[in-house]
């Protein structure tokens, strides 16, 4: 008997039938009931079968990449960690990069795996609806990585631990889950324009530069791999934000006020969040890969220039805070860093002045700032800690009621003034760190009056360990809050002098010596 | 007017109401051109607290570890209240001197300008 055999379908074909064939119109419901939130955000669209995929990938695919990736993931971990590869950074110091980064990131993917889910789930169009579900499980894994990168250096480091309990209540962990709060509770495509668009395409690389080439140049194989993993991730990621906002702007002339306003929101709030990114580049990488200054240079102003330029067709302007960035570039960091610094008590991970040698790295770096605003004091901190007189601000801080930030900025064109805004609304006030989170605030204040402010909510009595016992006569409300965070006090203050500086010492001295 | 759209009515108590204060009021306090400490601090305290105590315990506590602190001509310092220059008197209370829940103190010290001159 003669078989018939069907030709192999090609990739284009296969994709179709993979993805829209699958889809079909509801008809016991009405559309617009099984997919109740793509419209009341105002956004109008007229035809889903526009959207151009940006990449055609099937589920089968999907999965074959994809397990590739997490084979050799896990092969160079396993070889890193036999190696004792945690030996092999350049400084110790470097530790609390990893403390910060691996200790505030994780929950976030996973916030942006939820996010993408829902979208998926709201989406009319098969093709956004396949490509937002593989982004949620590209975030998923990312989450689980990067947990999973964890436990490779918290057997030998202190502070790691507690991440996932402090990731709602340690105060400088507020702003990266306020930006998530906010994009996960707006609609669905306020969400692609918040993460799909702002975050992952105009802002993503600032947030891997410390990362993962920071890994790289200090030495550290297993991190920069498990970035490396999950970058590979984001050219996807780029290219399905950036499809969004063309067939936004493409499907109706009235999408454009309303997608400009969330690209102007949503990459202000990304630029506050990468504050303490930035540090990390020119303050905590033992070896420096370039200074925060140079990396906004590259990836904000001339790429993010450069995107924009591309969208203007569409009648896209650049973000409204483009220029205050530009300014803030030479501040943010130094700022950011002293607001750590002096917090001894209340951050997991270590702080210290730069060596001679990294202020004047500092210096030649930012010329017009460096020396005139920020040097003078780090060095007067630097003779204080030497004398046995530690800066320690034990105050509690004020924060932006948008962006959560610490209220740290200076006033734009005065560098020795601190920003302040404030908005009375329904009688009571609001105070911002600057124009635009005052803006995001007045549009819809409604949203923004219930931030959770982890200062204000200790002094609420809202922040007490287990067993704190409120009718005591000698109750304070937010007077535990080294308790209520789980705060390992092997892990804070002071670099030098630490546990963690004496093992990696003797443990290297072990590794390298008779 | 408000641009927040939603499917269903949208009507939540703001998280910092006076009212969840137990009878305290939120007060930020800055002191201008010492941003060695990086951010206003925020006390709660009852309205009718002393402004003398806001100086004498809580500016004390925190601003005297600056080398400025020493030097400050007292007769020479303003104040805002936000934006508003005003004279607090010591002796009464914060709600006396028209200091109410969320306010933002700045304290300015003409003439001493942080850390060799730098703002700091």
């Amino acid at each position: 008997m003669d078989m018939k055999v069907s030709k192999k379908l090609g990739l284009k074909e296969r994709y179709t039938m993979m993805t829209r064939d699958l889809a079909w119109d509801t008809t016991f419901q009405p559309m617009d009931k099984v997919f109740p939130q793509v419209g009341y955000e105002g956004i109008k669209i007229h035809d889903w079968d526009q959207w151009e995929d940006p990449f055609r990938l099937t589920m089968d695919a999907y999965w074959k990449y994809q397990a590739e990736k997490e084979r050799k993931l896990y092969a160079i971990l396993d070889a890193f960690n036999q190696n004792n590869g945690h030996l092999s950074v350049t400084d110790a110091r470097y530790m609390n990069v990893l403390k910060l980064f691996l200790g505030s990131t994780p929950p976030l993917e996973l916030m942006a795996a939820r996010g993408f889910s829902m979208v998926a789930r709201q989406m009319v169009g098969a093709g956004p609806r396949v490509a937002c579900m593989m982004q949620s499980v590209d975030e998923y894994r990312h989450f689980q990585t990067q947990i999973h990168s964890i436990s490779n250096y918290n057997r030998f480091y202190n502070g790691m631990d507690e991440f996932a309990h402090q990731q709602s209540r340690m105060w400088y962990l507020a702003d990266g889950k306020s930006f998530f709060d906010d994009a996960i509770t707006a609609g669905p495509f306020e969400f692609m324009v918040a993460i799909g668009f702002a975050f992952e395409y105009v802002l993503t690389n600032i947030l891997f530069v410390p990362f993962i080439s920071g890994a790289a140049y200090n030495g550290d194989m297993a991190a920069m791999t498990v970035g490396f993993s999950a970058q590979s991730d984001e050219a996807r990621h780029m290219t399905l934000g950036l499809e969004c906002i063309k067939f936004m702007l493409e499907q109706d002339p009235d999408n454009l006020p309303i997608v400009q306003r969330w690209i102007d929101k949503w990459t202000w709030r990304g630029t506050r969040k990468l504050a303490s990114v930035g540090m990390m580049m020119d303050y905590m990488l033992p070896k420096r890969i370039m200074s925060f200054k140079e990396a906004w240079e590259i990836y904000f102003e001339q790429n993010g220039s450069a995107l924009f330029n591309d969208l203007a067709r569409y009648g896209v302007k650049v973000p409204k805070c483009f220029a205050q960035t530009i300014e803030e570039k030479e501040h943010i960091t130094h700022q950011s860093w002293i607001g750590f610094y002096m917090k001894p008590d209340a951050c997991p991970f270590h702080t210290w002045i730069p060596a001679p040698d990294e202020l004047d790295w500092l210096s030649e770096k930012y010329p017009n700032t460096f020396d005139k605003y920020y040097r003078p004091v780090l060095e007067h901190f630097d003779r204080q800690e030497k004398a046995g007189n530690r800066f320690n601000n034990k105050t509690q801080p004020m924060n932006c009621q948008v962006c959560v930030s610490t209220i740290k900025f200076n006033e734009p064109g005065d560098p020795m003034e601190m920003c302040f805004r404030e908005t009375v609304y329904k009688g009571e006030k609001f105070h911002f760190c600057s124009d635009h989170c005052k803006e995001i605030f007045e549009d819809e204040p409604e949203k923004y009056v219930q931030t959770f402010i982890s200062s204000h909510a200790a002094l609420q009595g809202k922040c007490e360990p287990d067993g704190t016992d409120v009718n005591a006569h000698d109750y304070r409300p937010g007077a535990r809050m080294h308790a209520y965070w789980r705060m390992d006090k092997r892990a804070a203050g002071d670099f030098n002098g630490s546990e963690d500086q004496k093992n990696f010492a003797q443990w290297r001295d072990q590794a390298t010596k008779n | 007017m408000t641009m927040l759209k939603t499917l269903a009515p949208y009507d939540f108590p703001s998280s910092d109401a006076v009212g969840n204060y137990q009878g305290r009021q939120l007060l930020y306090v800055n002191w201008e051109r010492h941003r060695m400490f990086s951010r206003p601090f925020v006390l709660a305290l009852p309205p009718e607290t002393p402004f003398a105590e806001i100086i004498d315990k809580h500016m004390t506590d925190c601003f005297s570890y600056h080398p400025d602190w020493a030097q400050i001509d007292w007769s020479a310092v303003k104040w805002l209240n936000g934006s508003r220059p005003f004279i607090p008197d010591r002796d009464k209370s914060l709600a006396d001197n028209g200091i109410g829940h969320k306010d933002l103190i700045r304290f300015i010290t003409p003439g001493l300008d942080g850390i060799a001159g730098s703002g700091y």
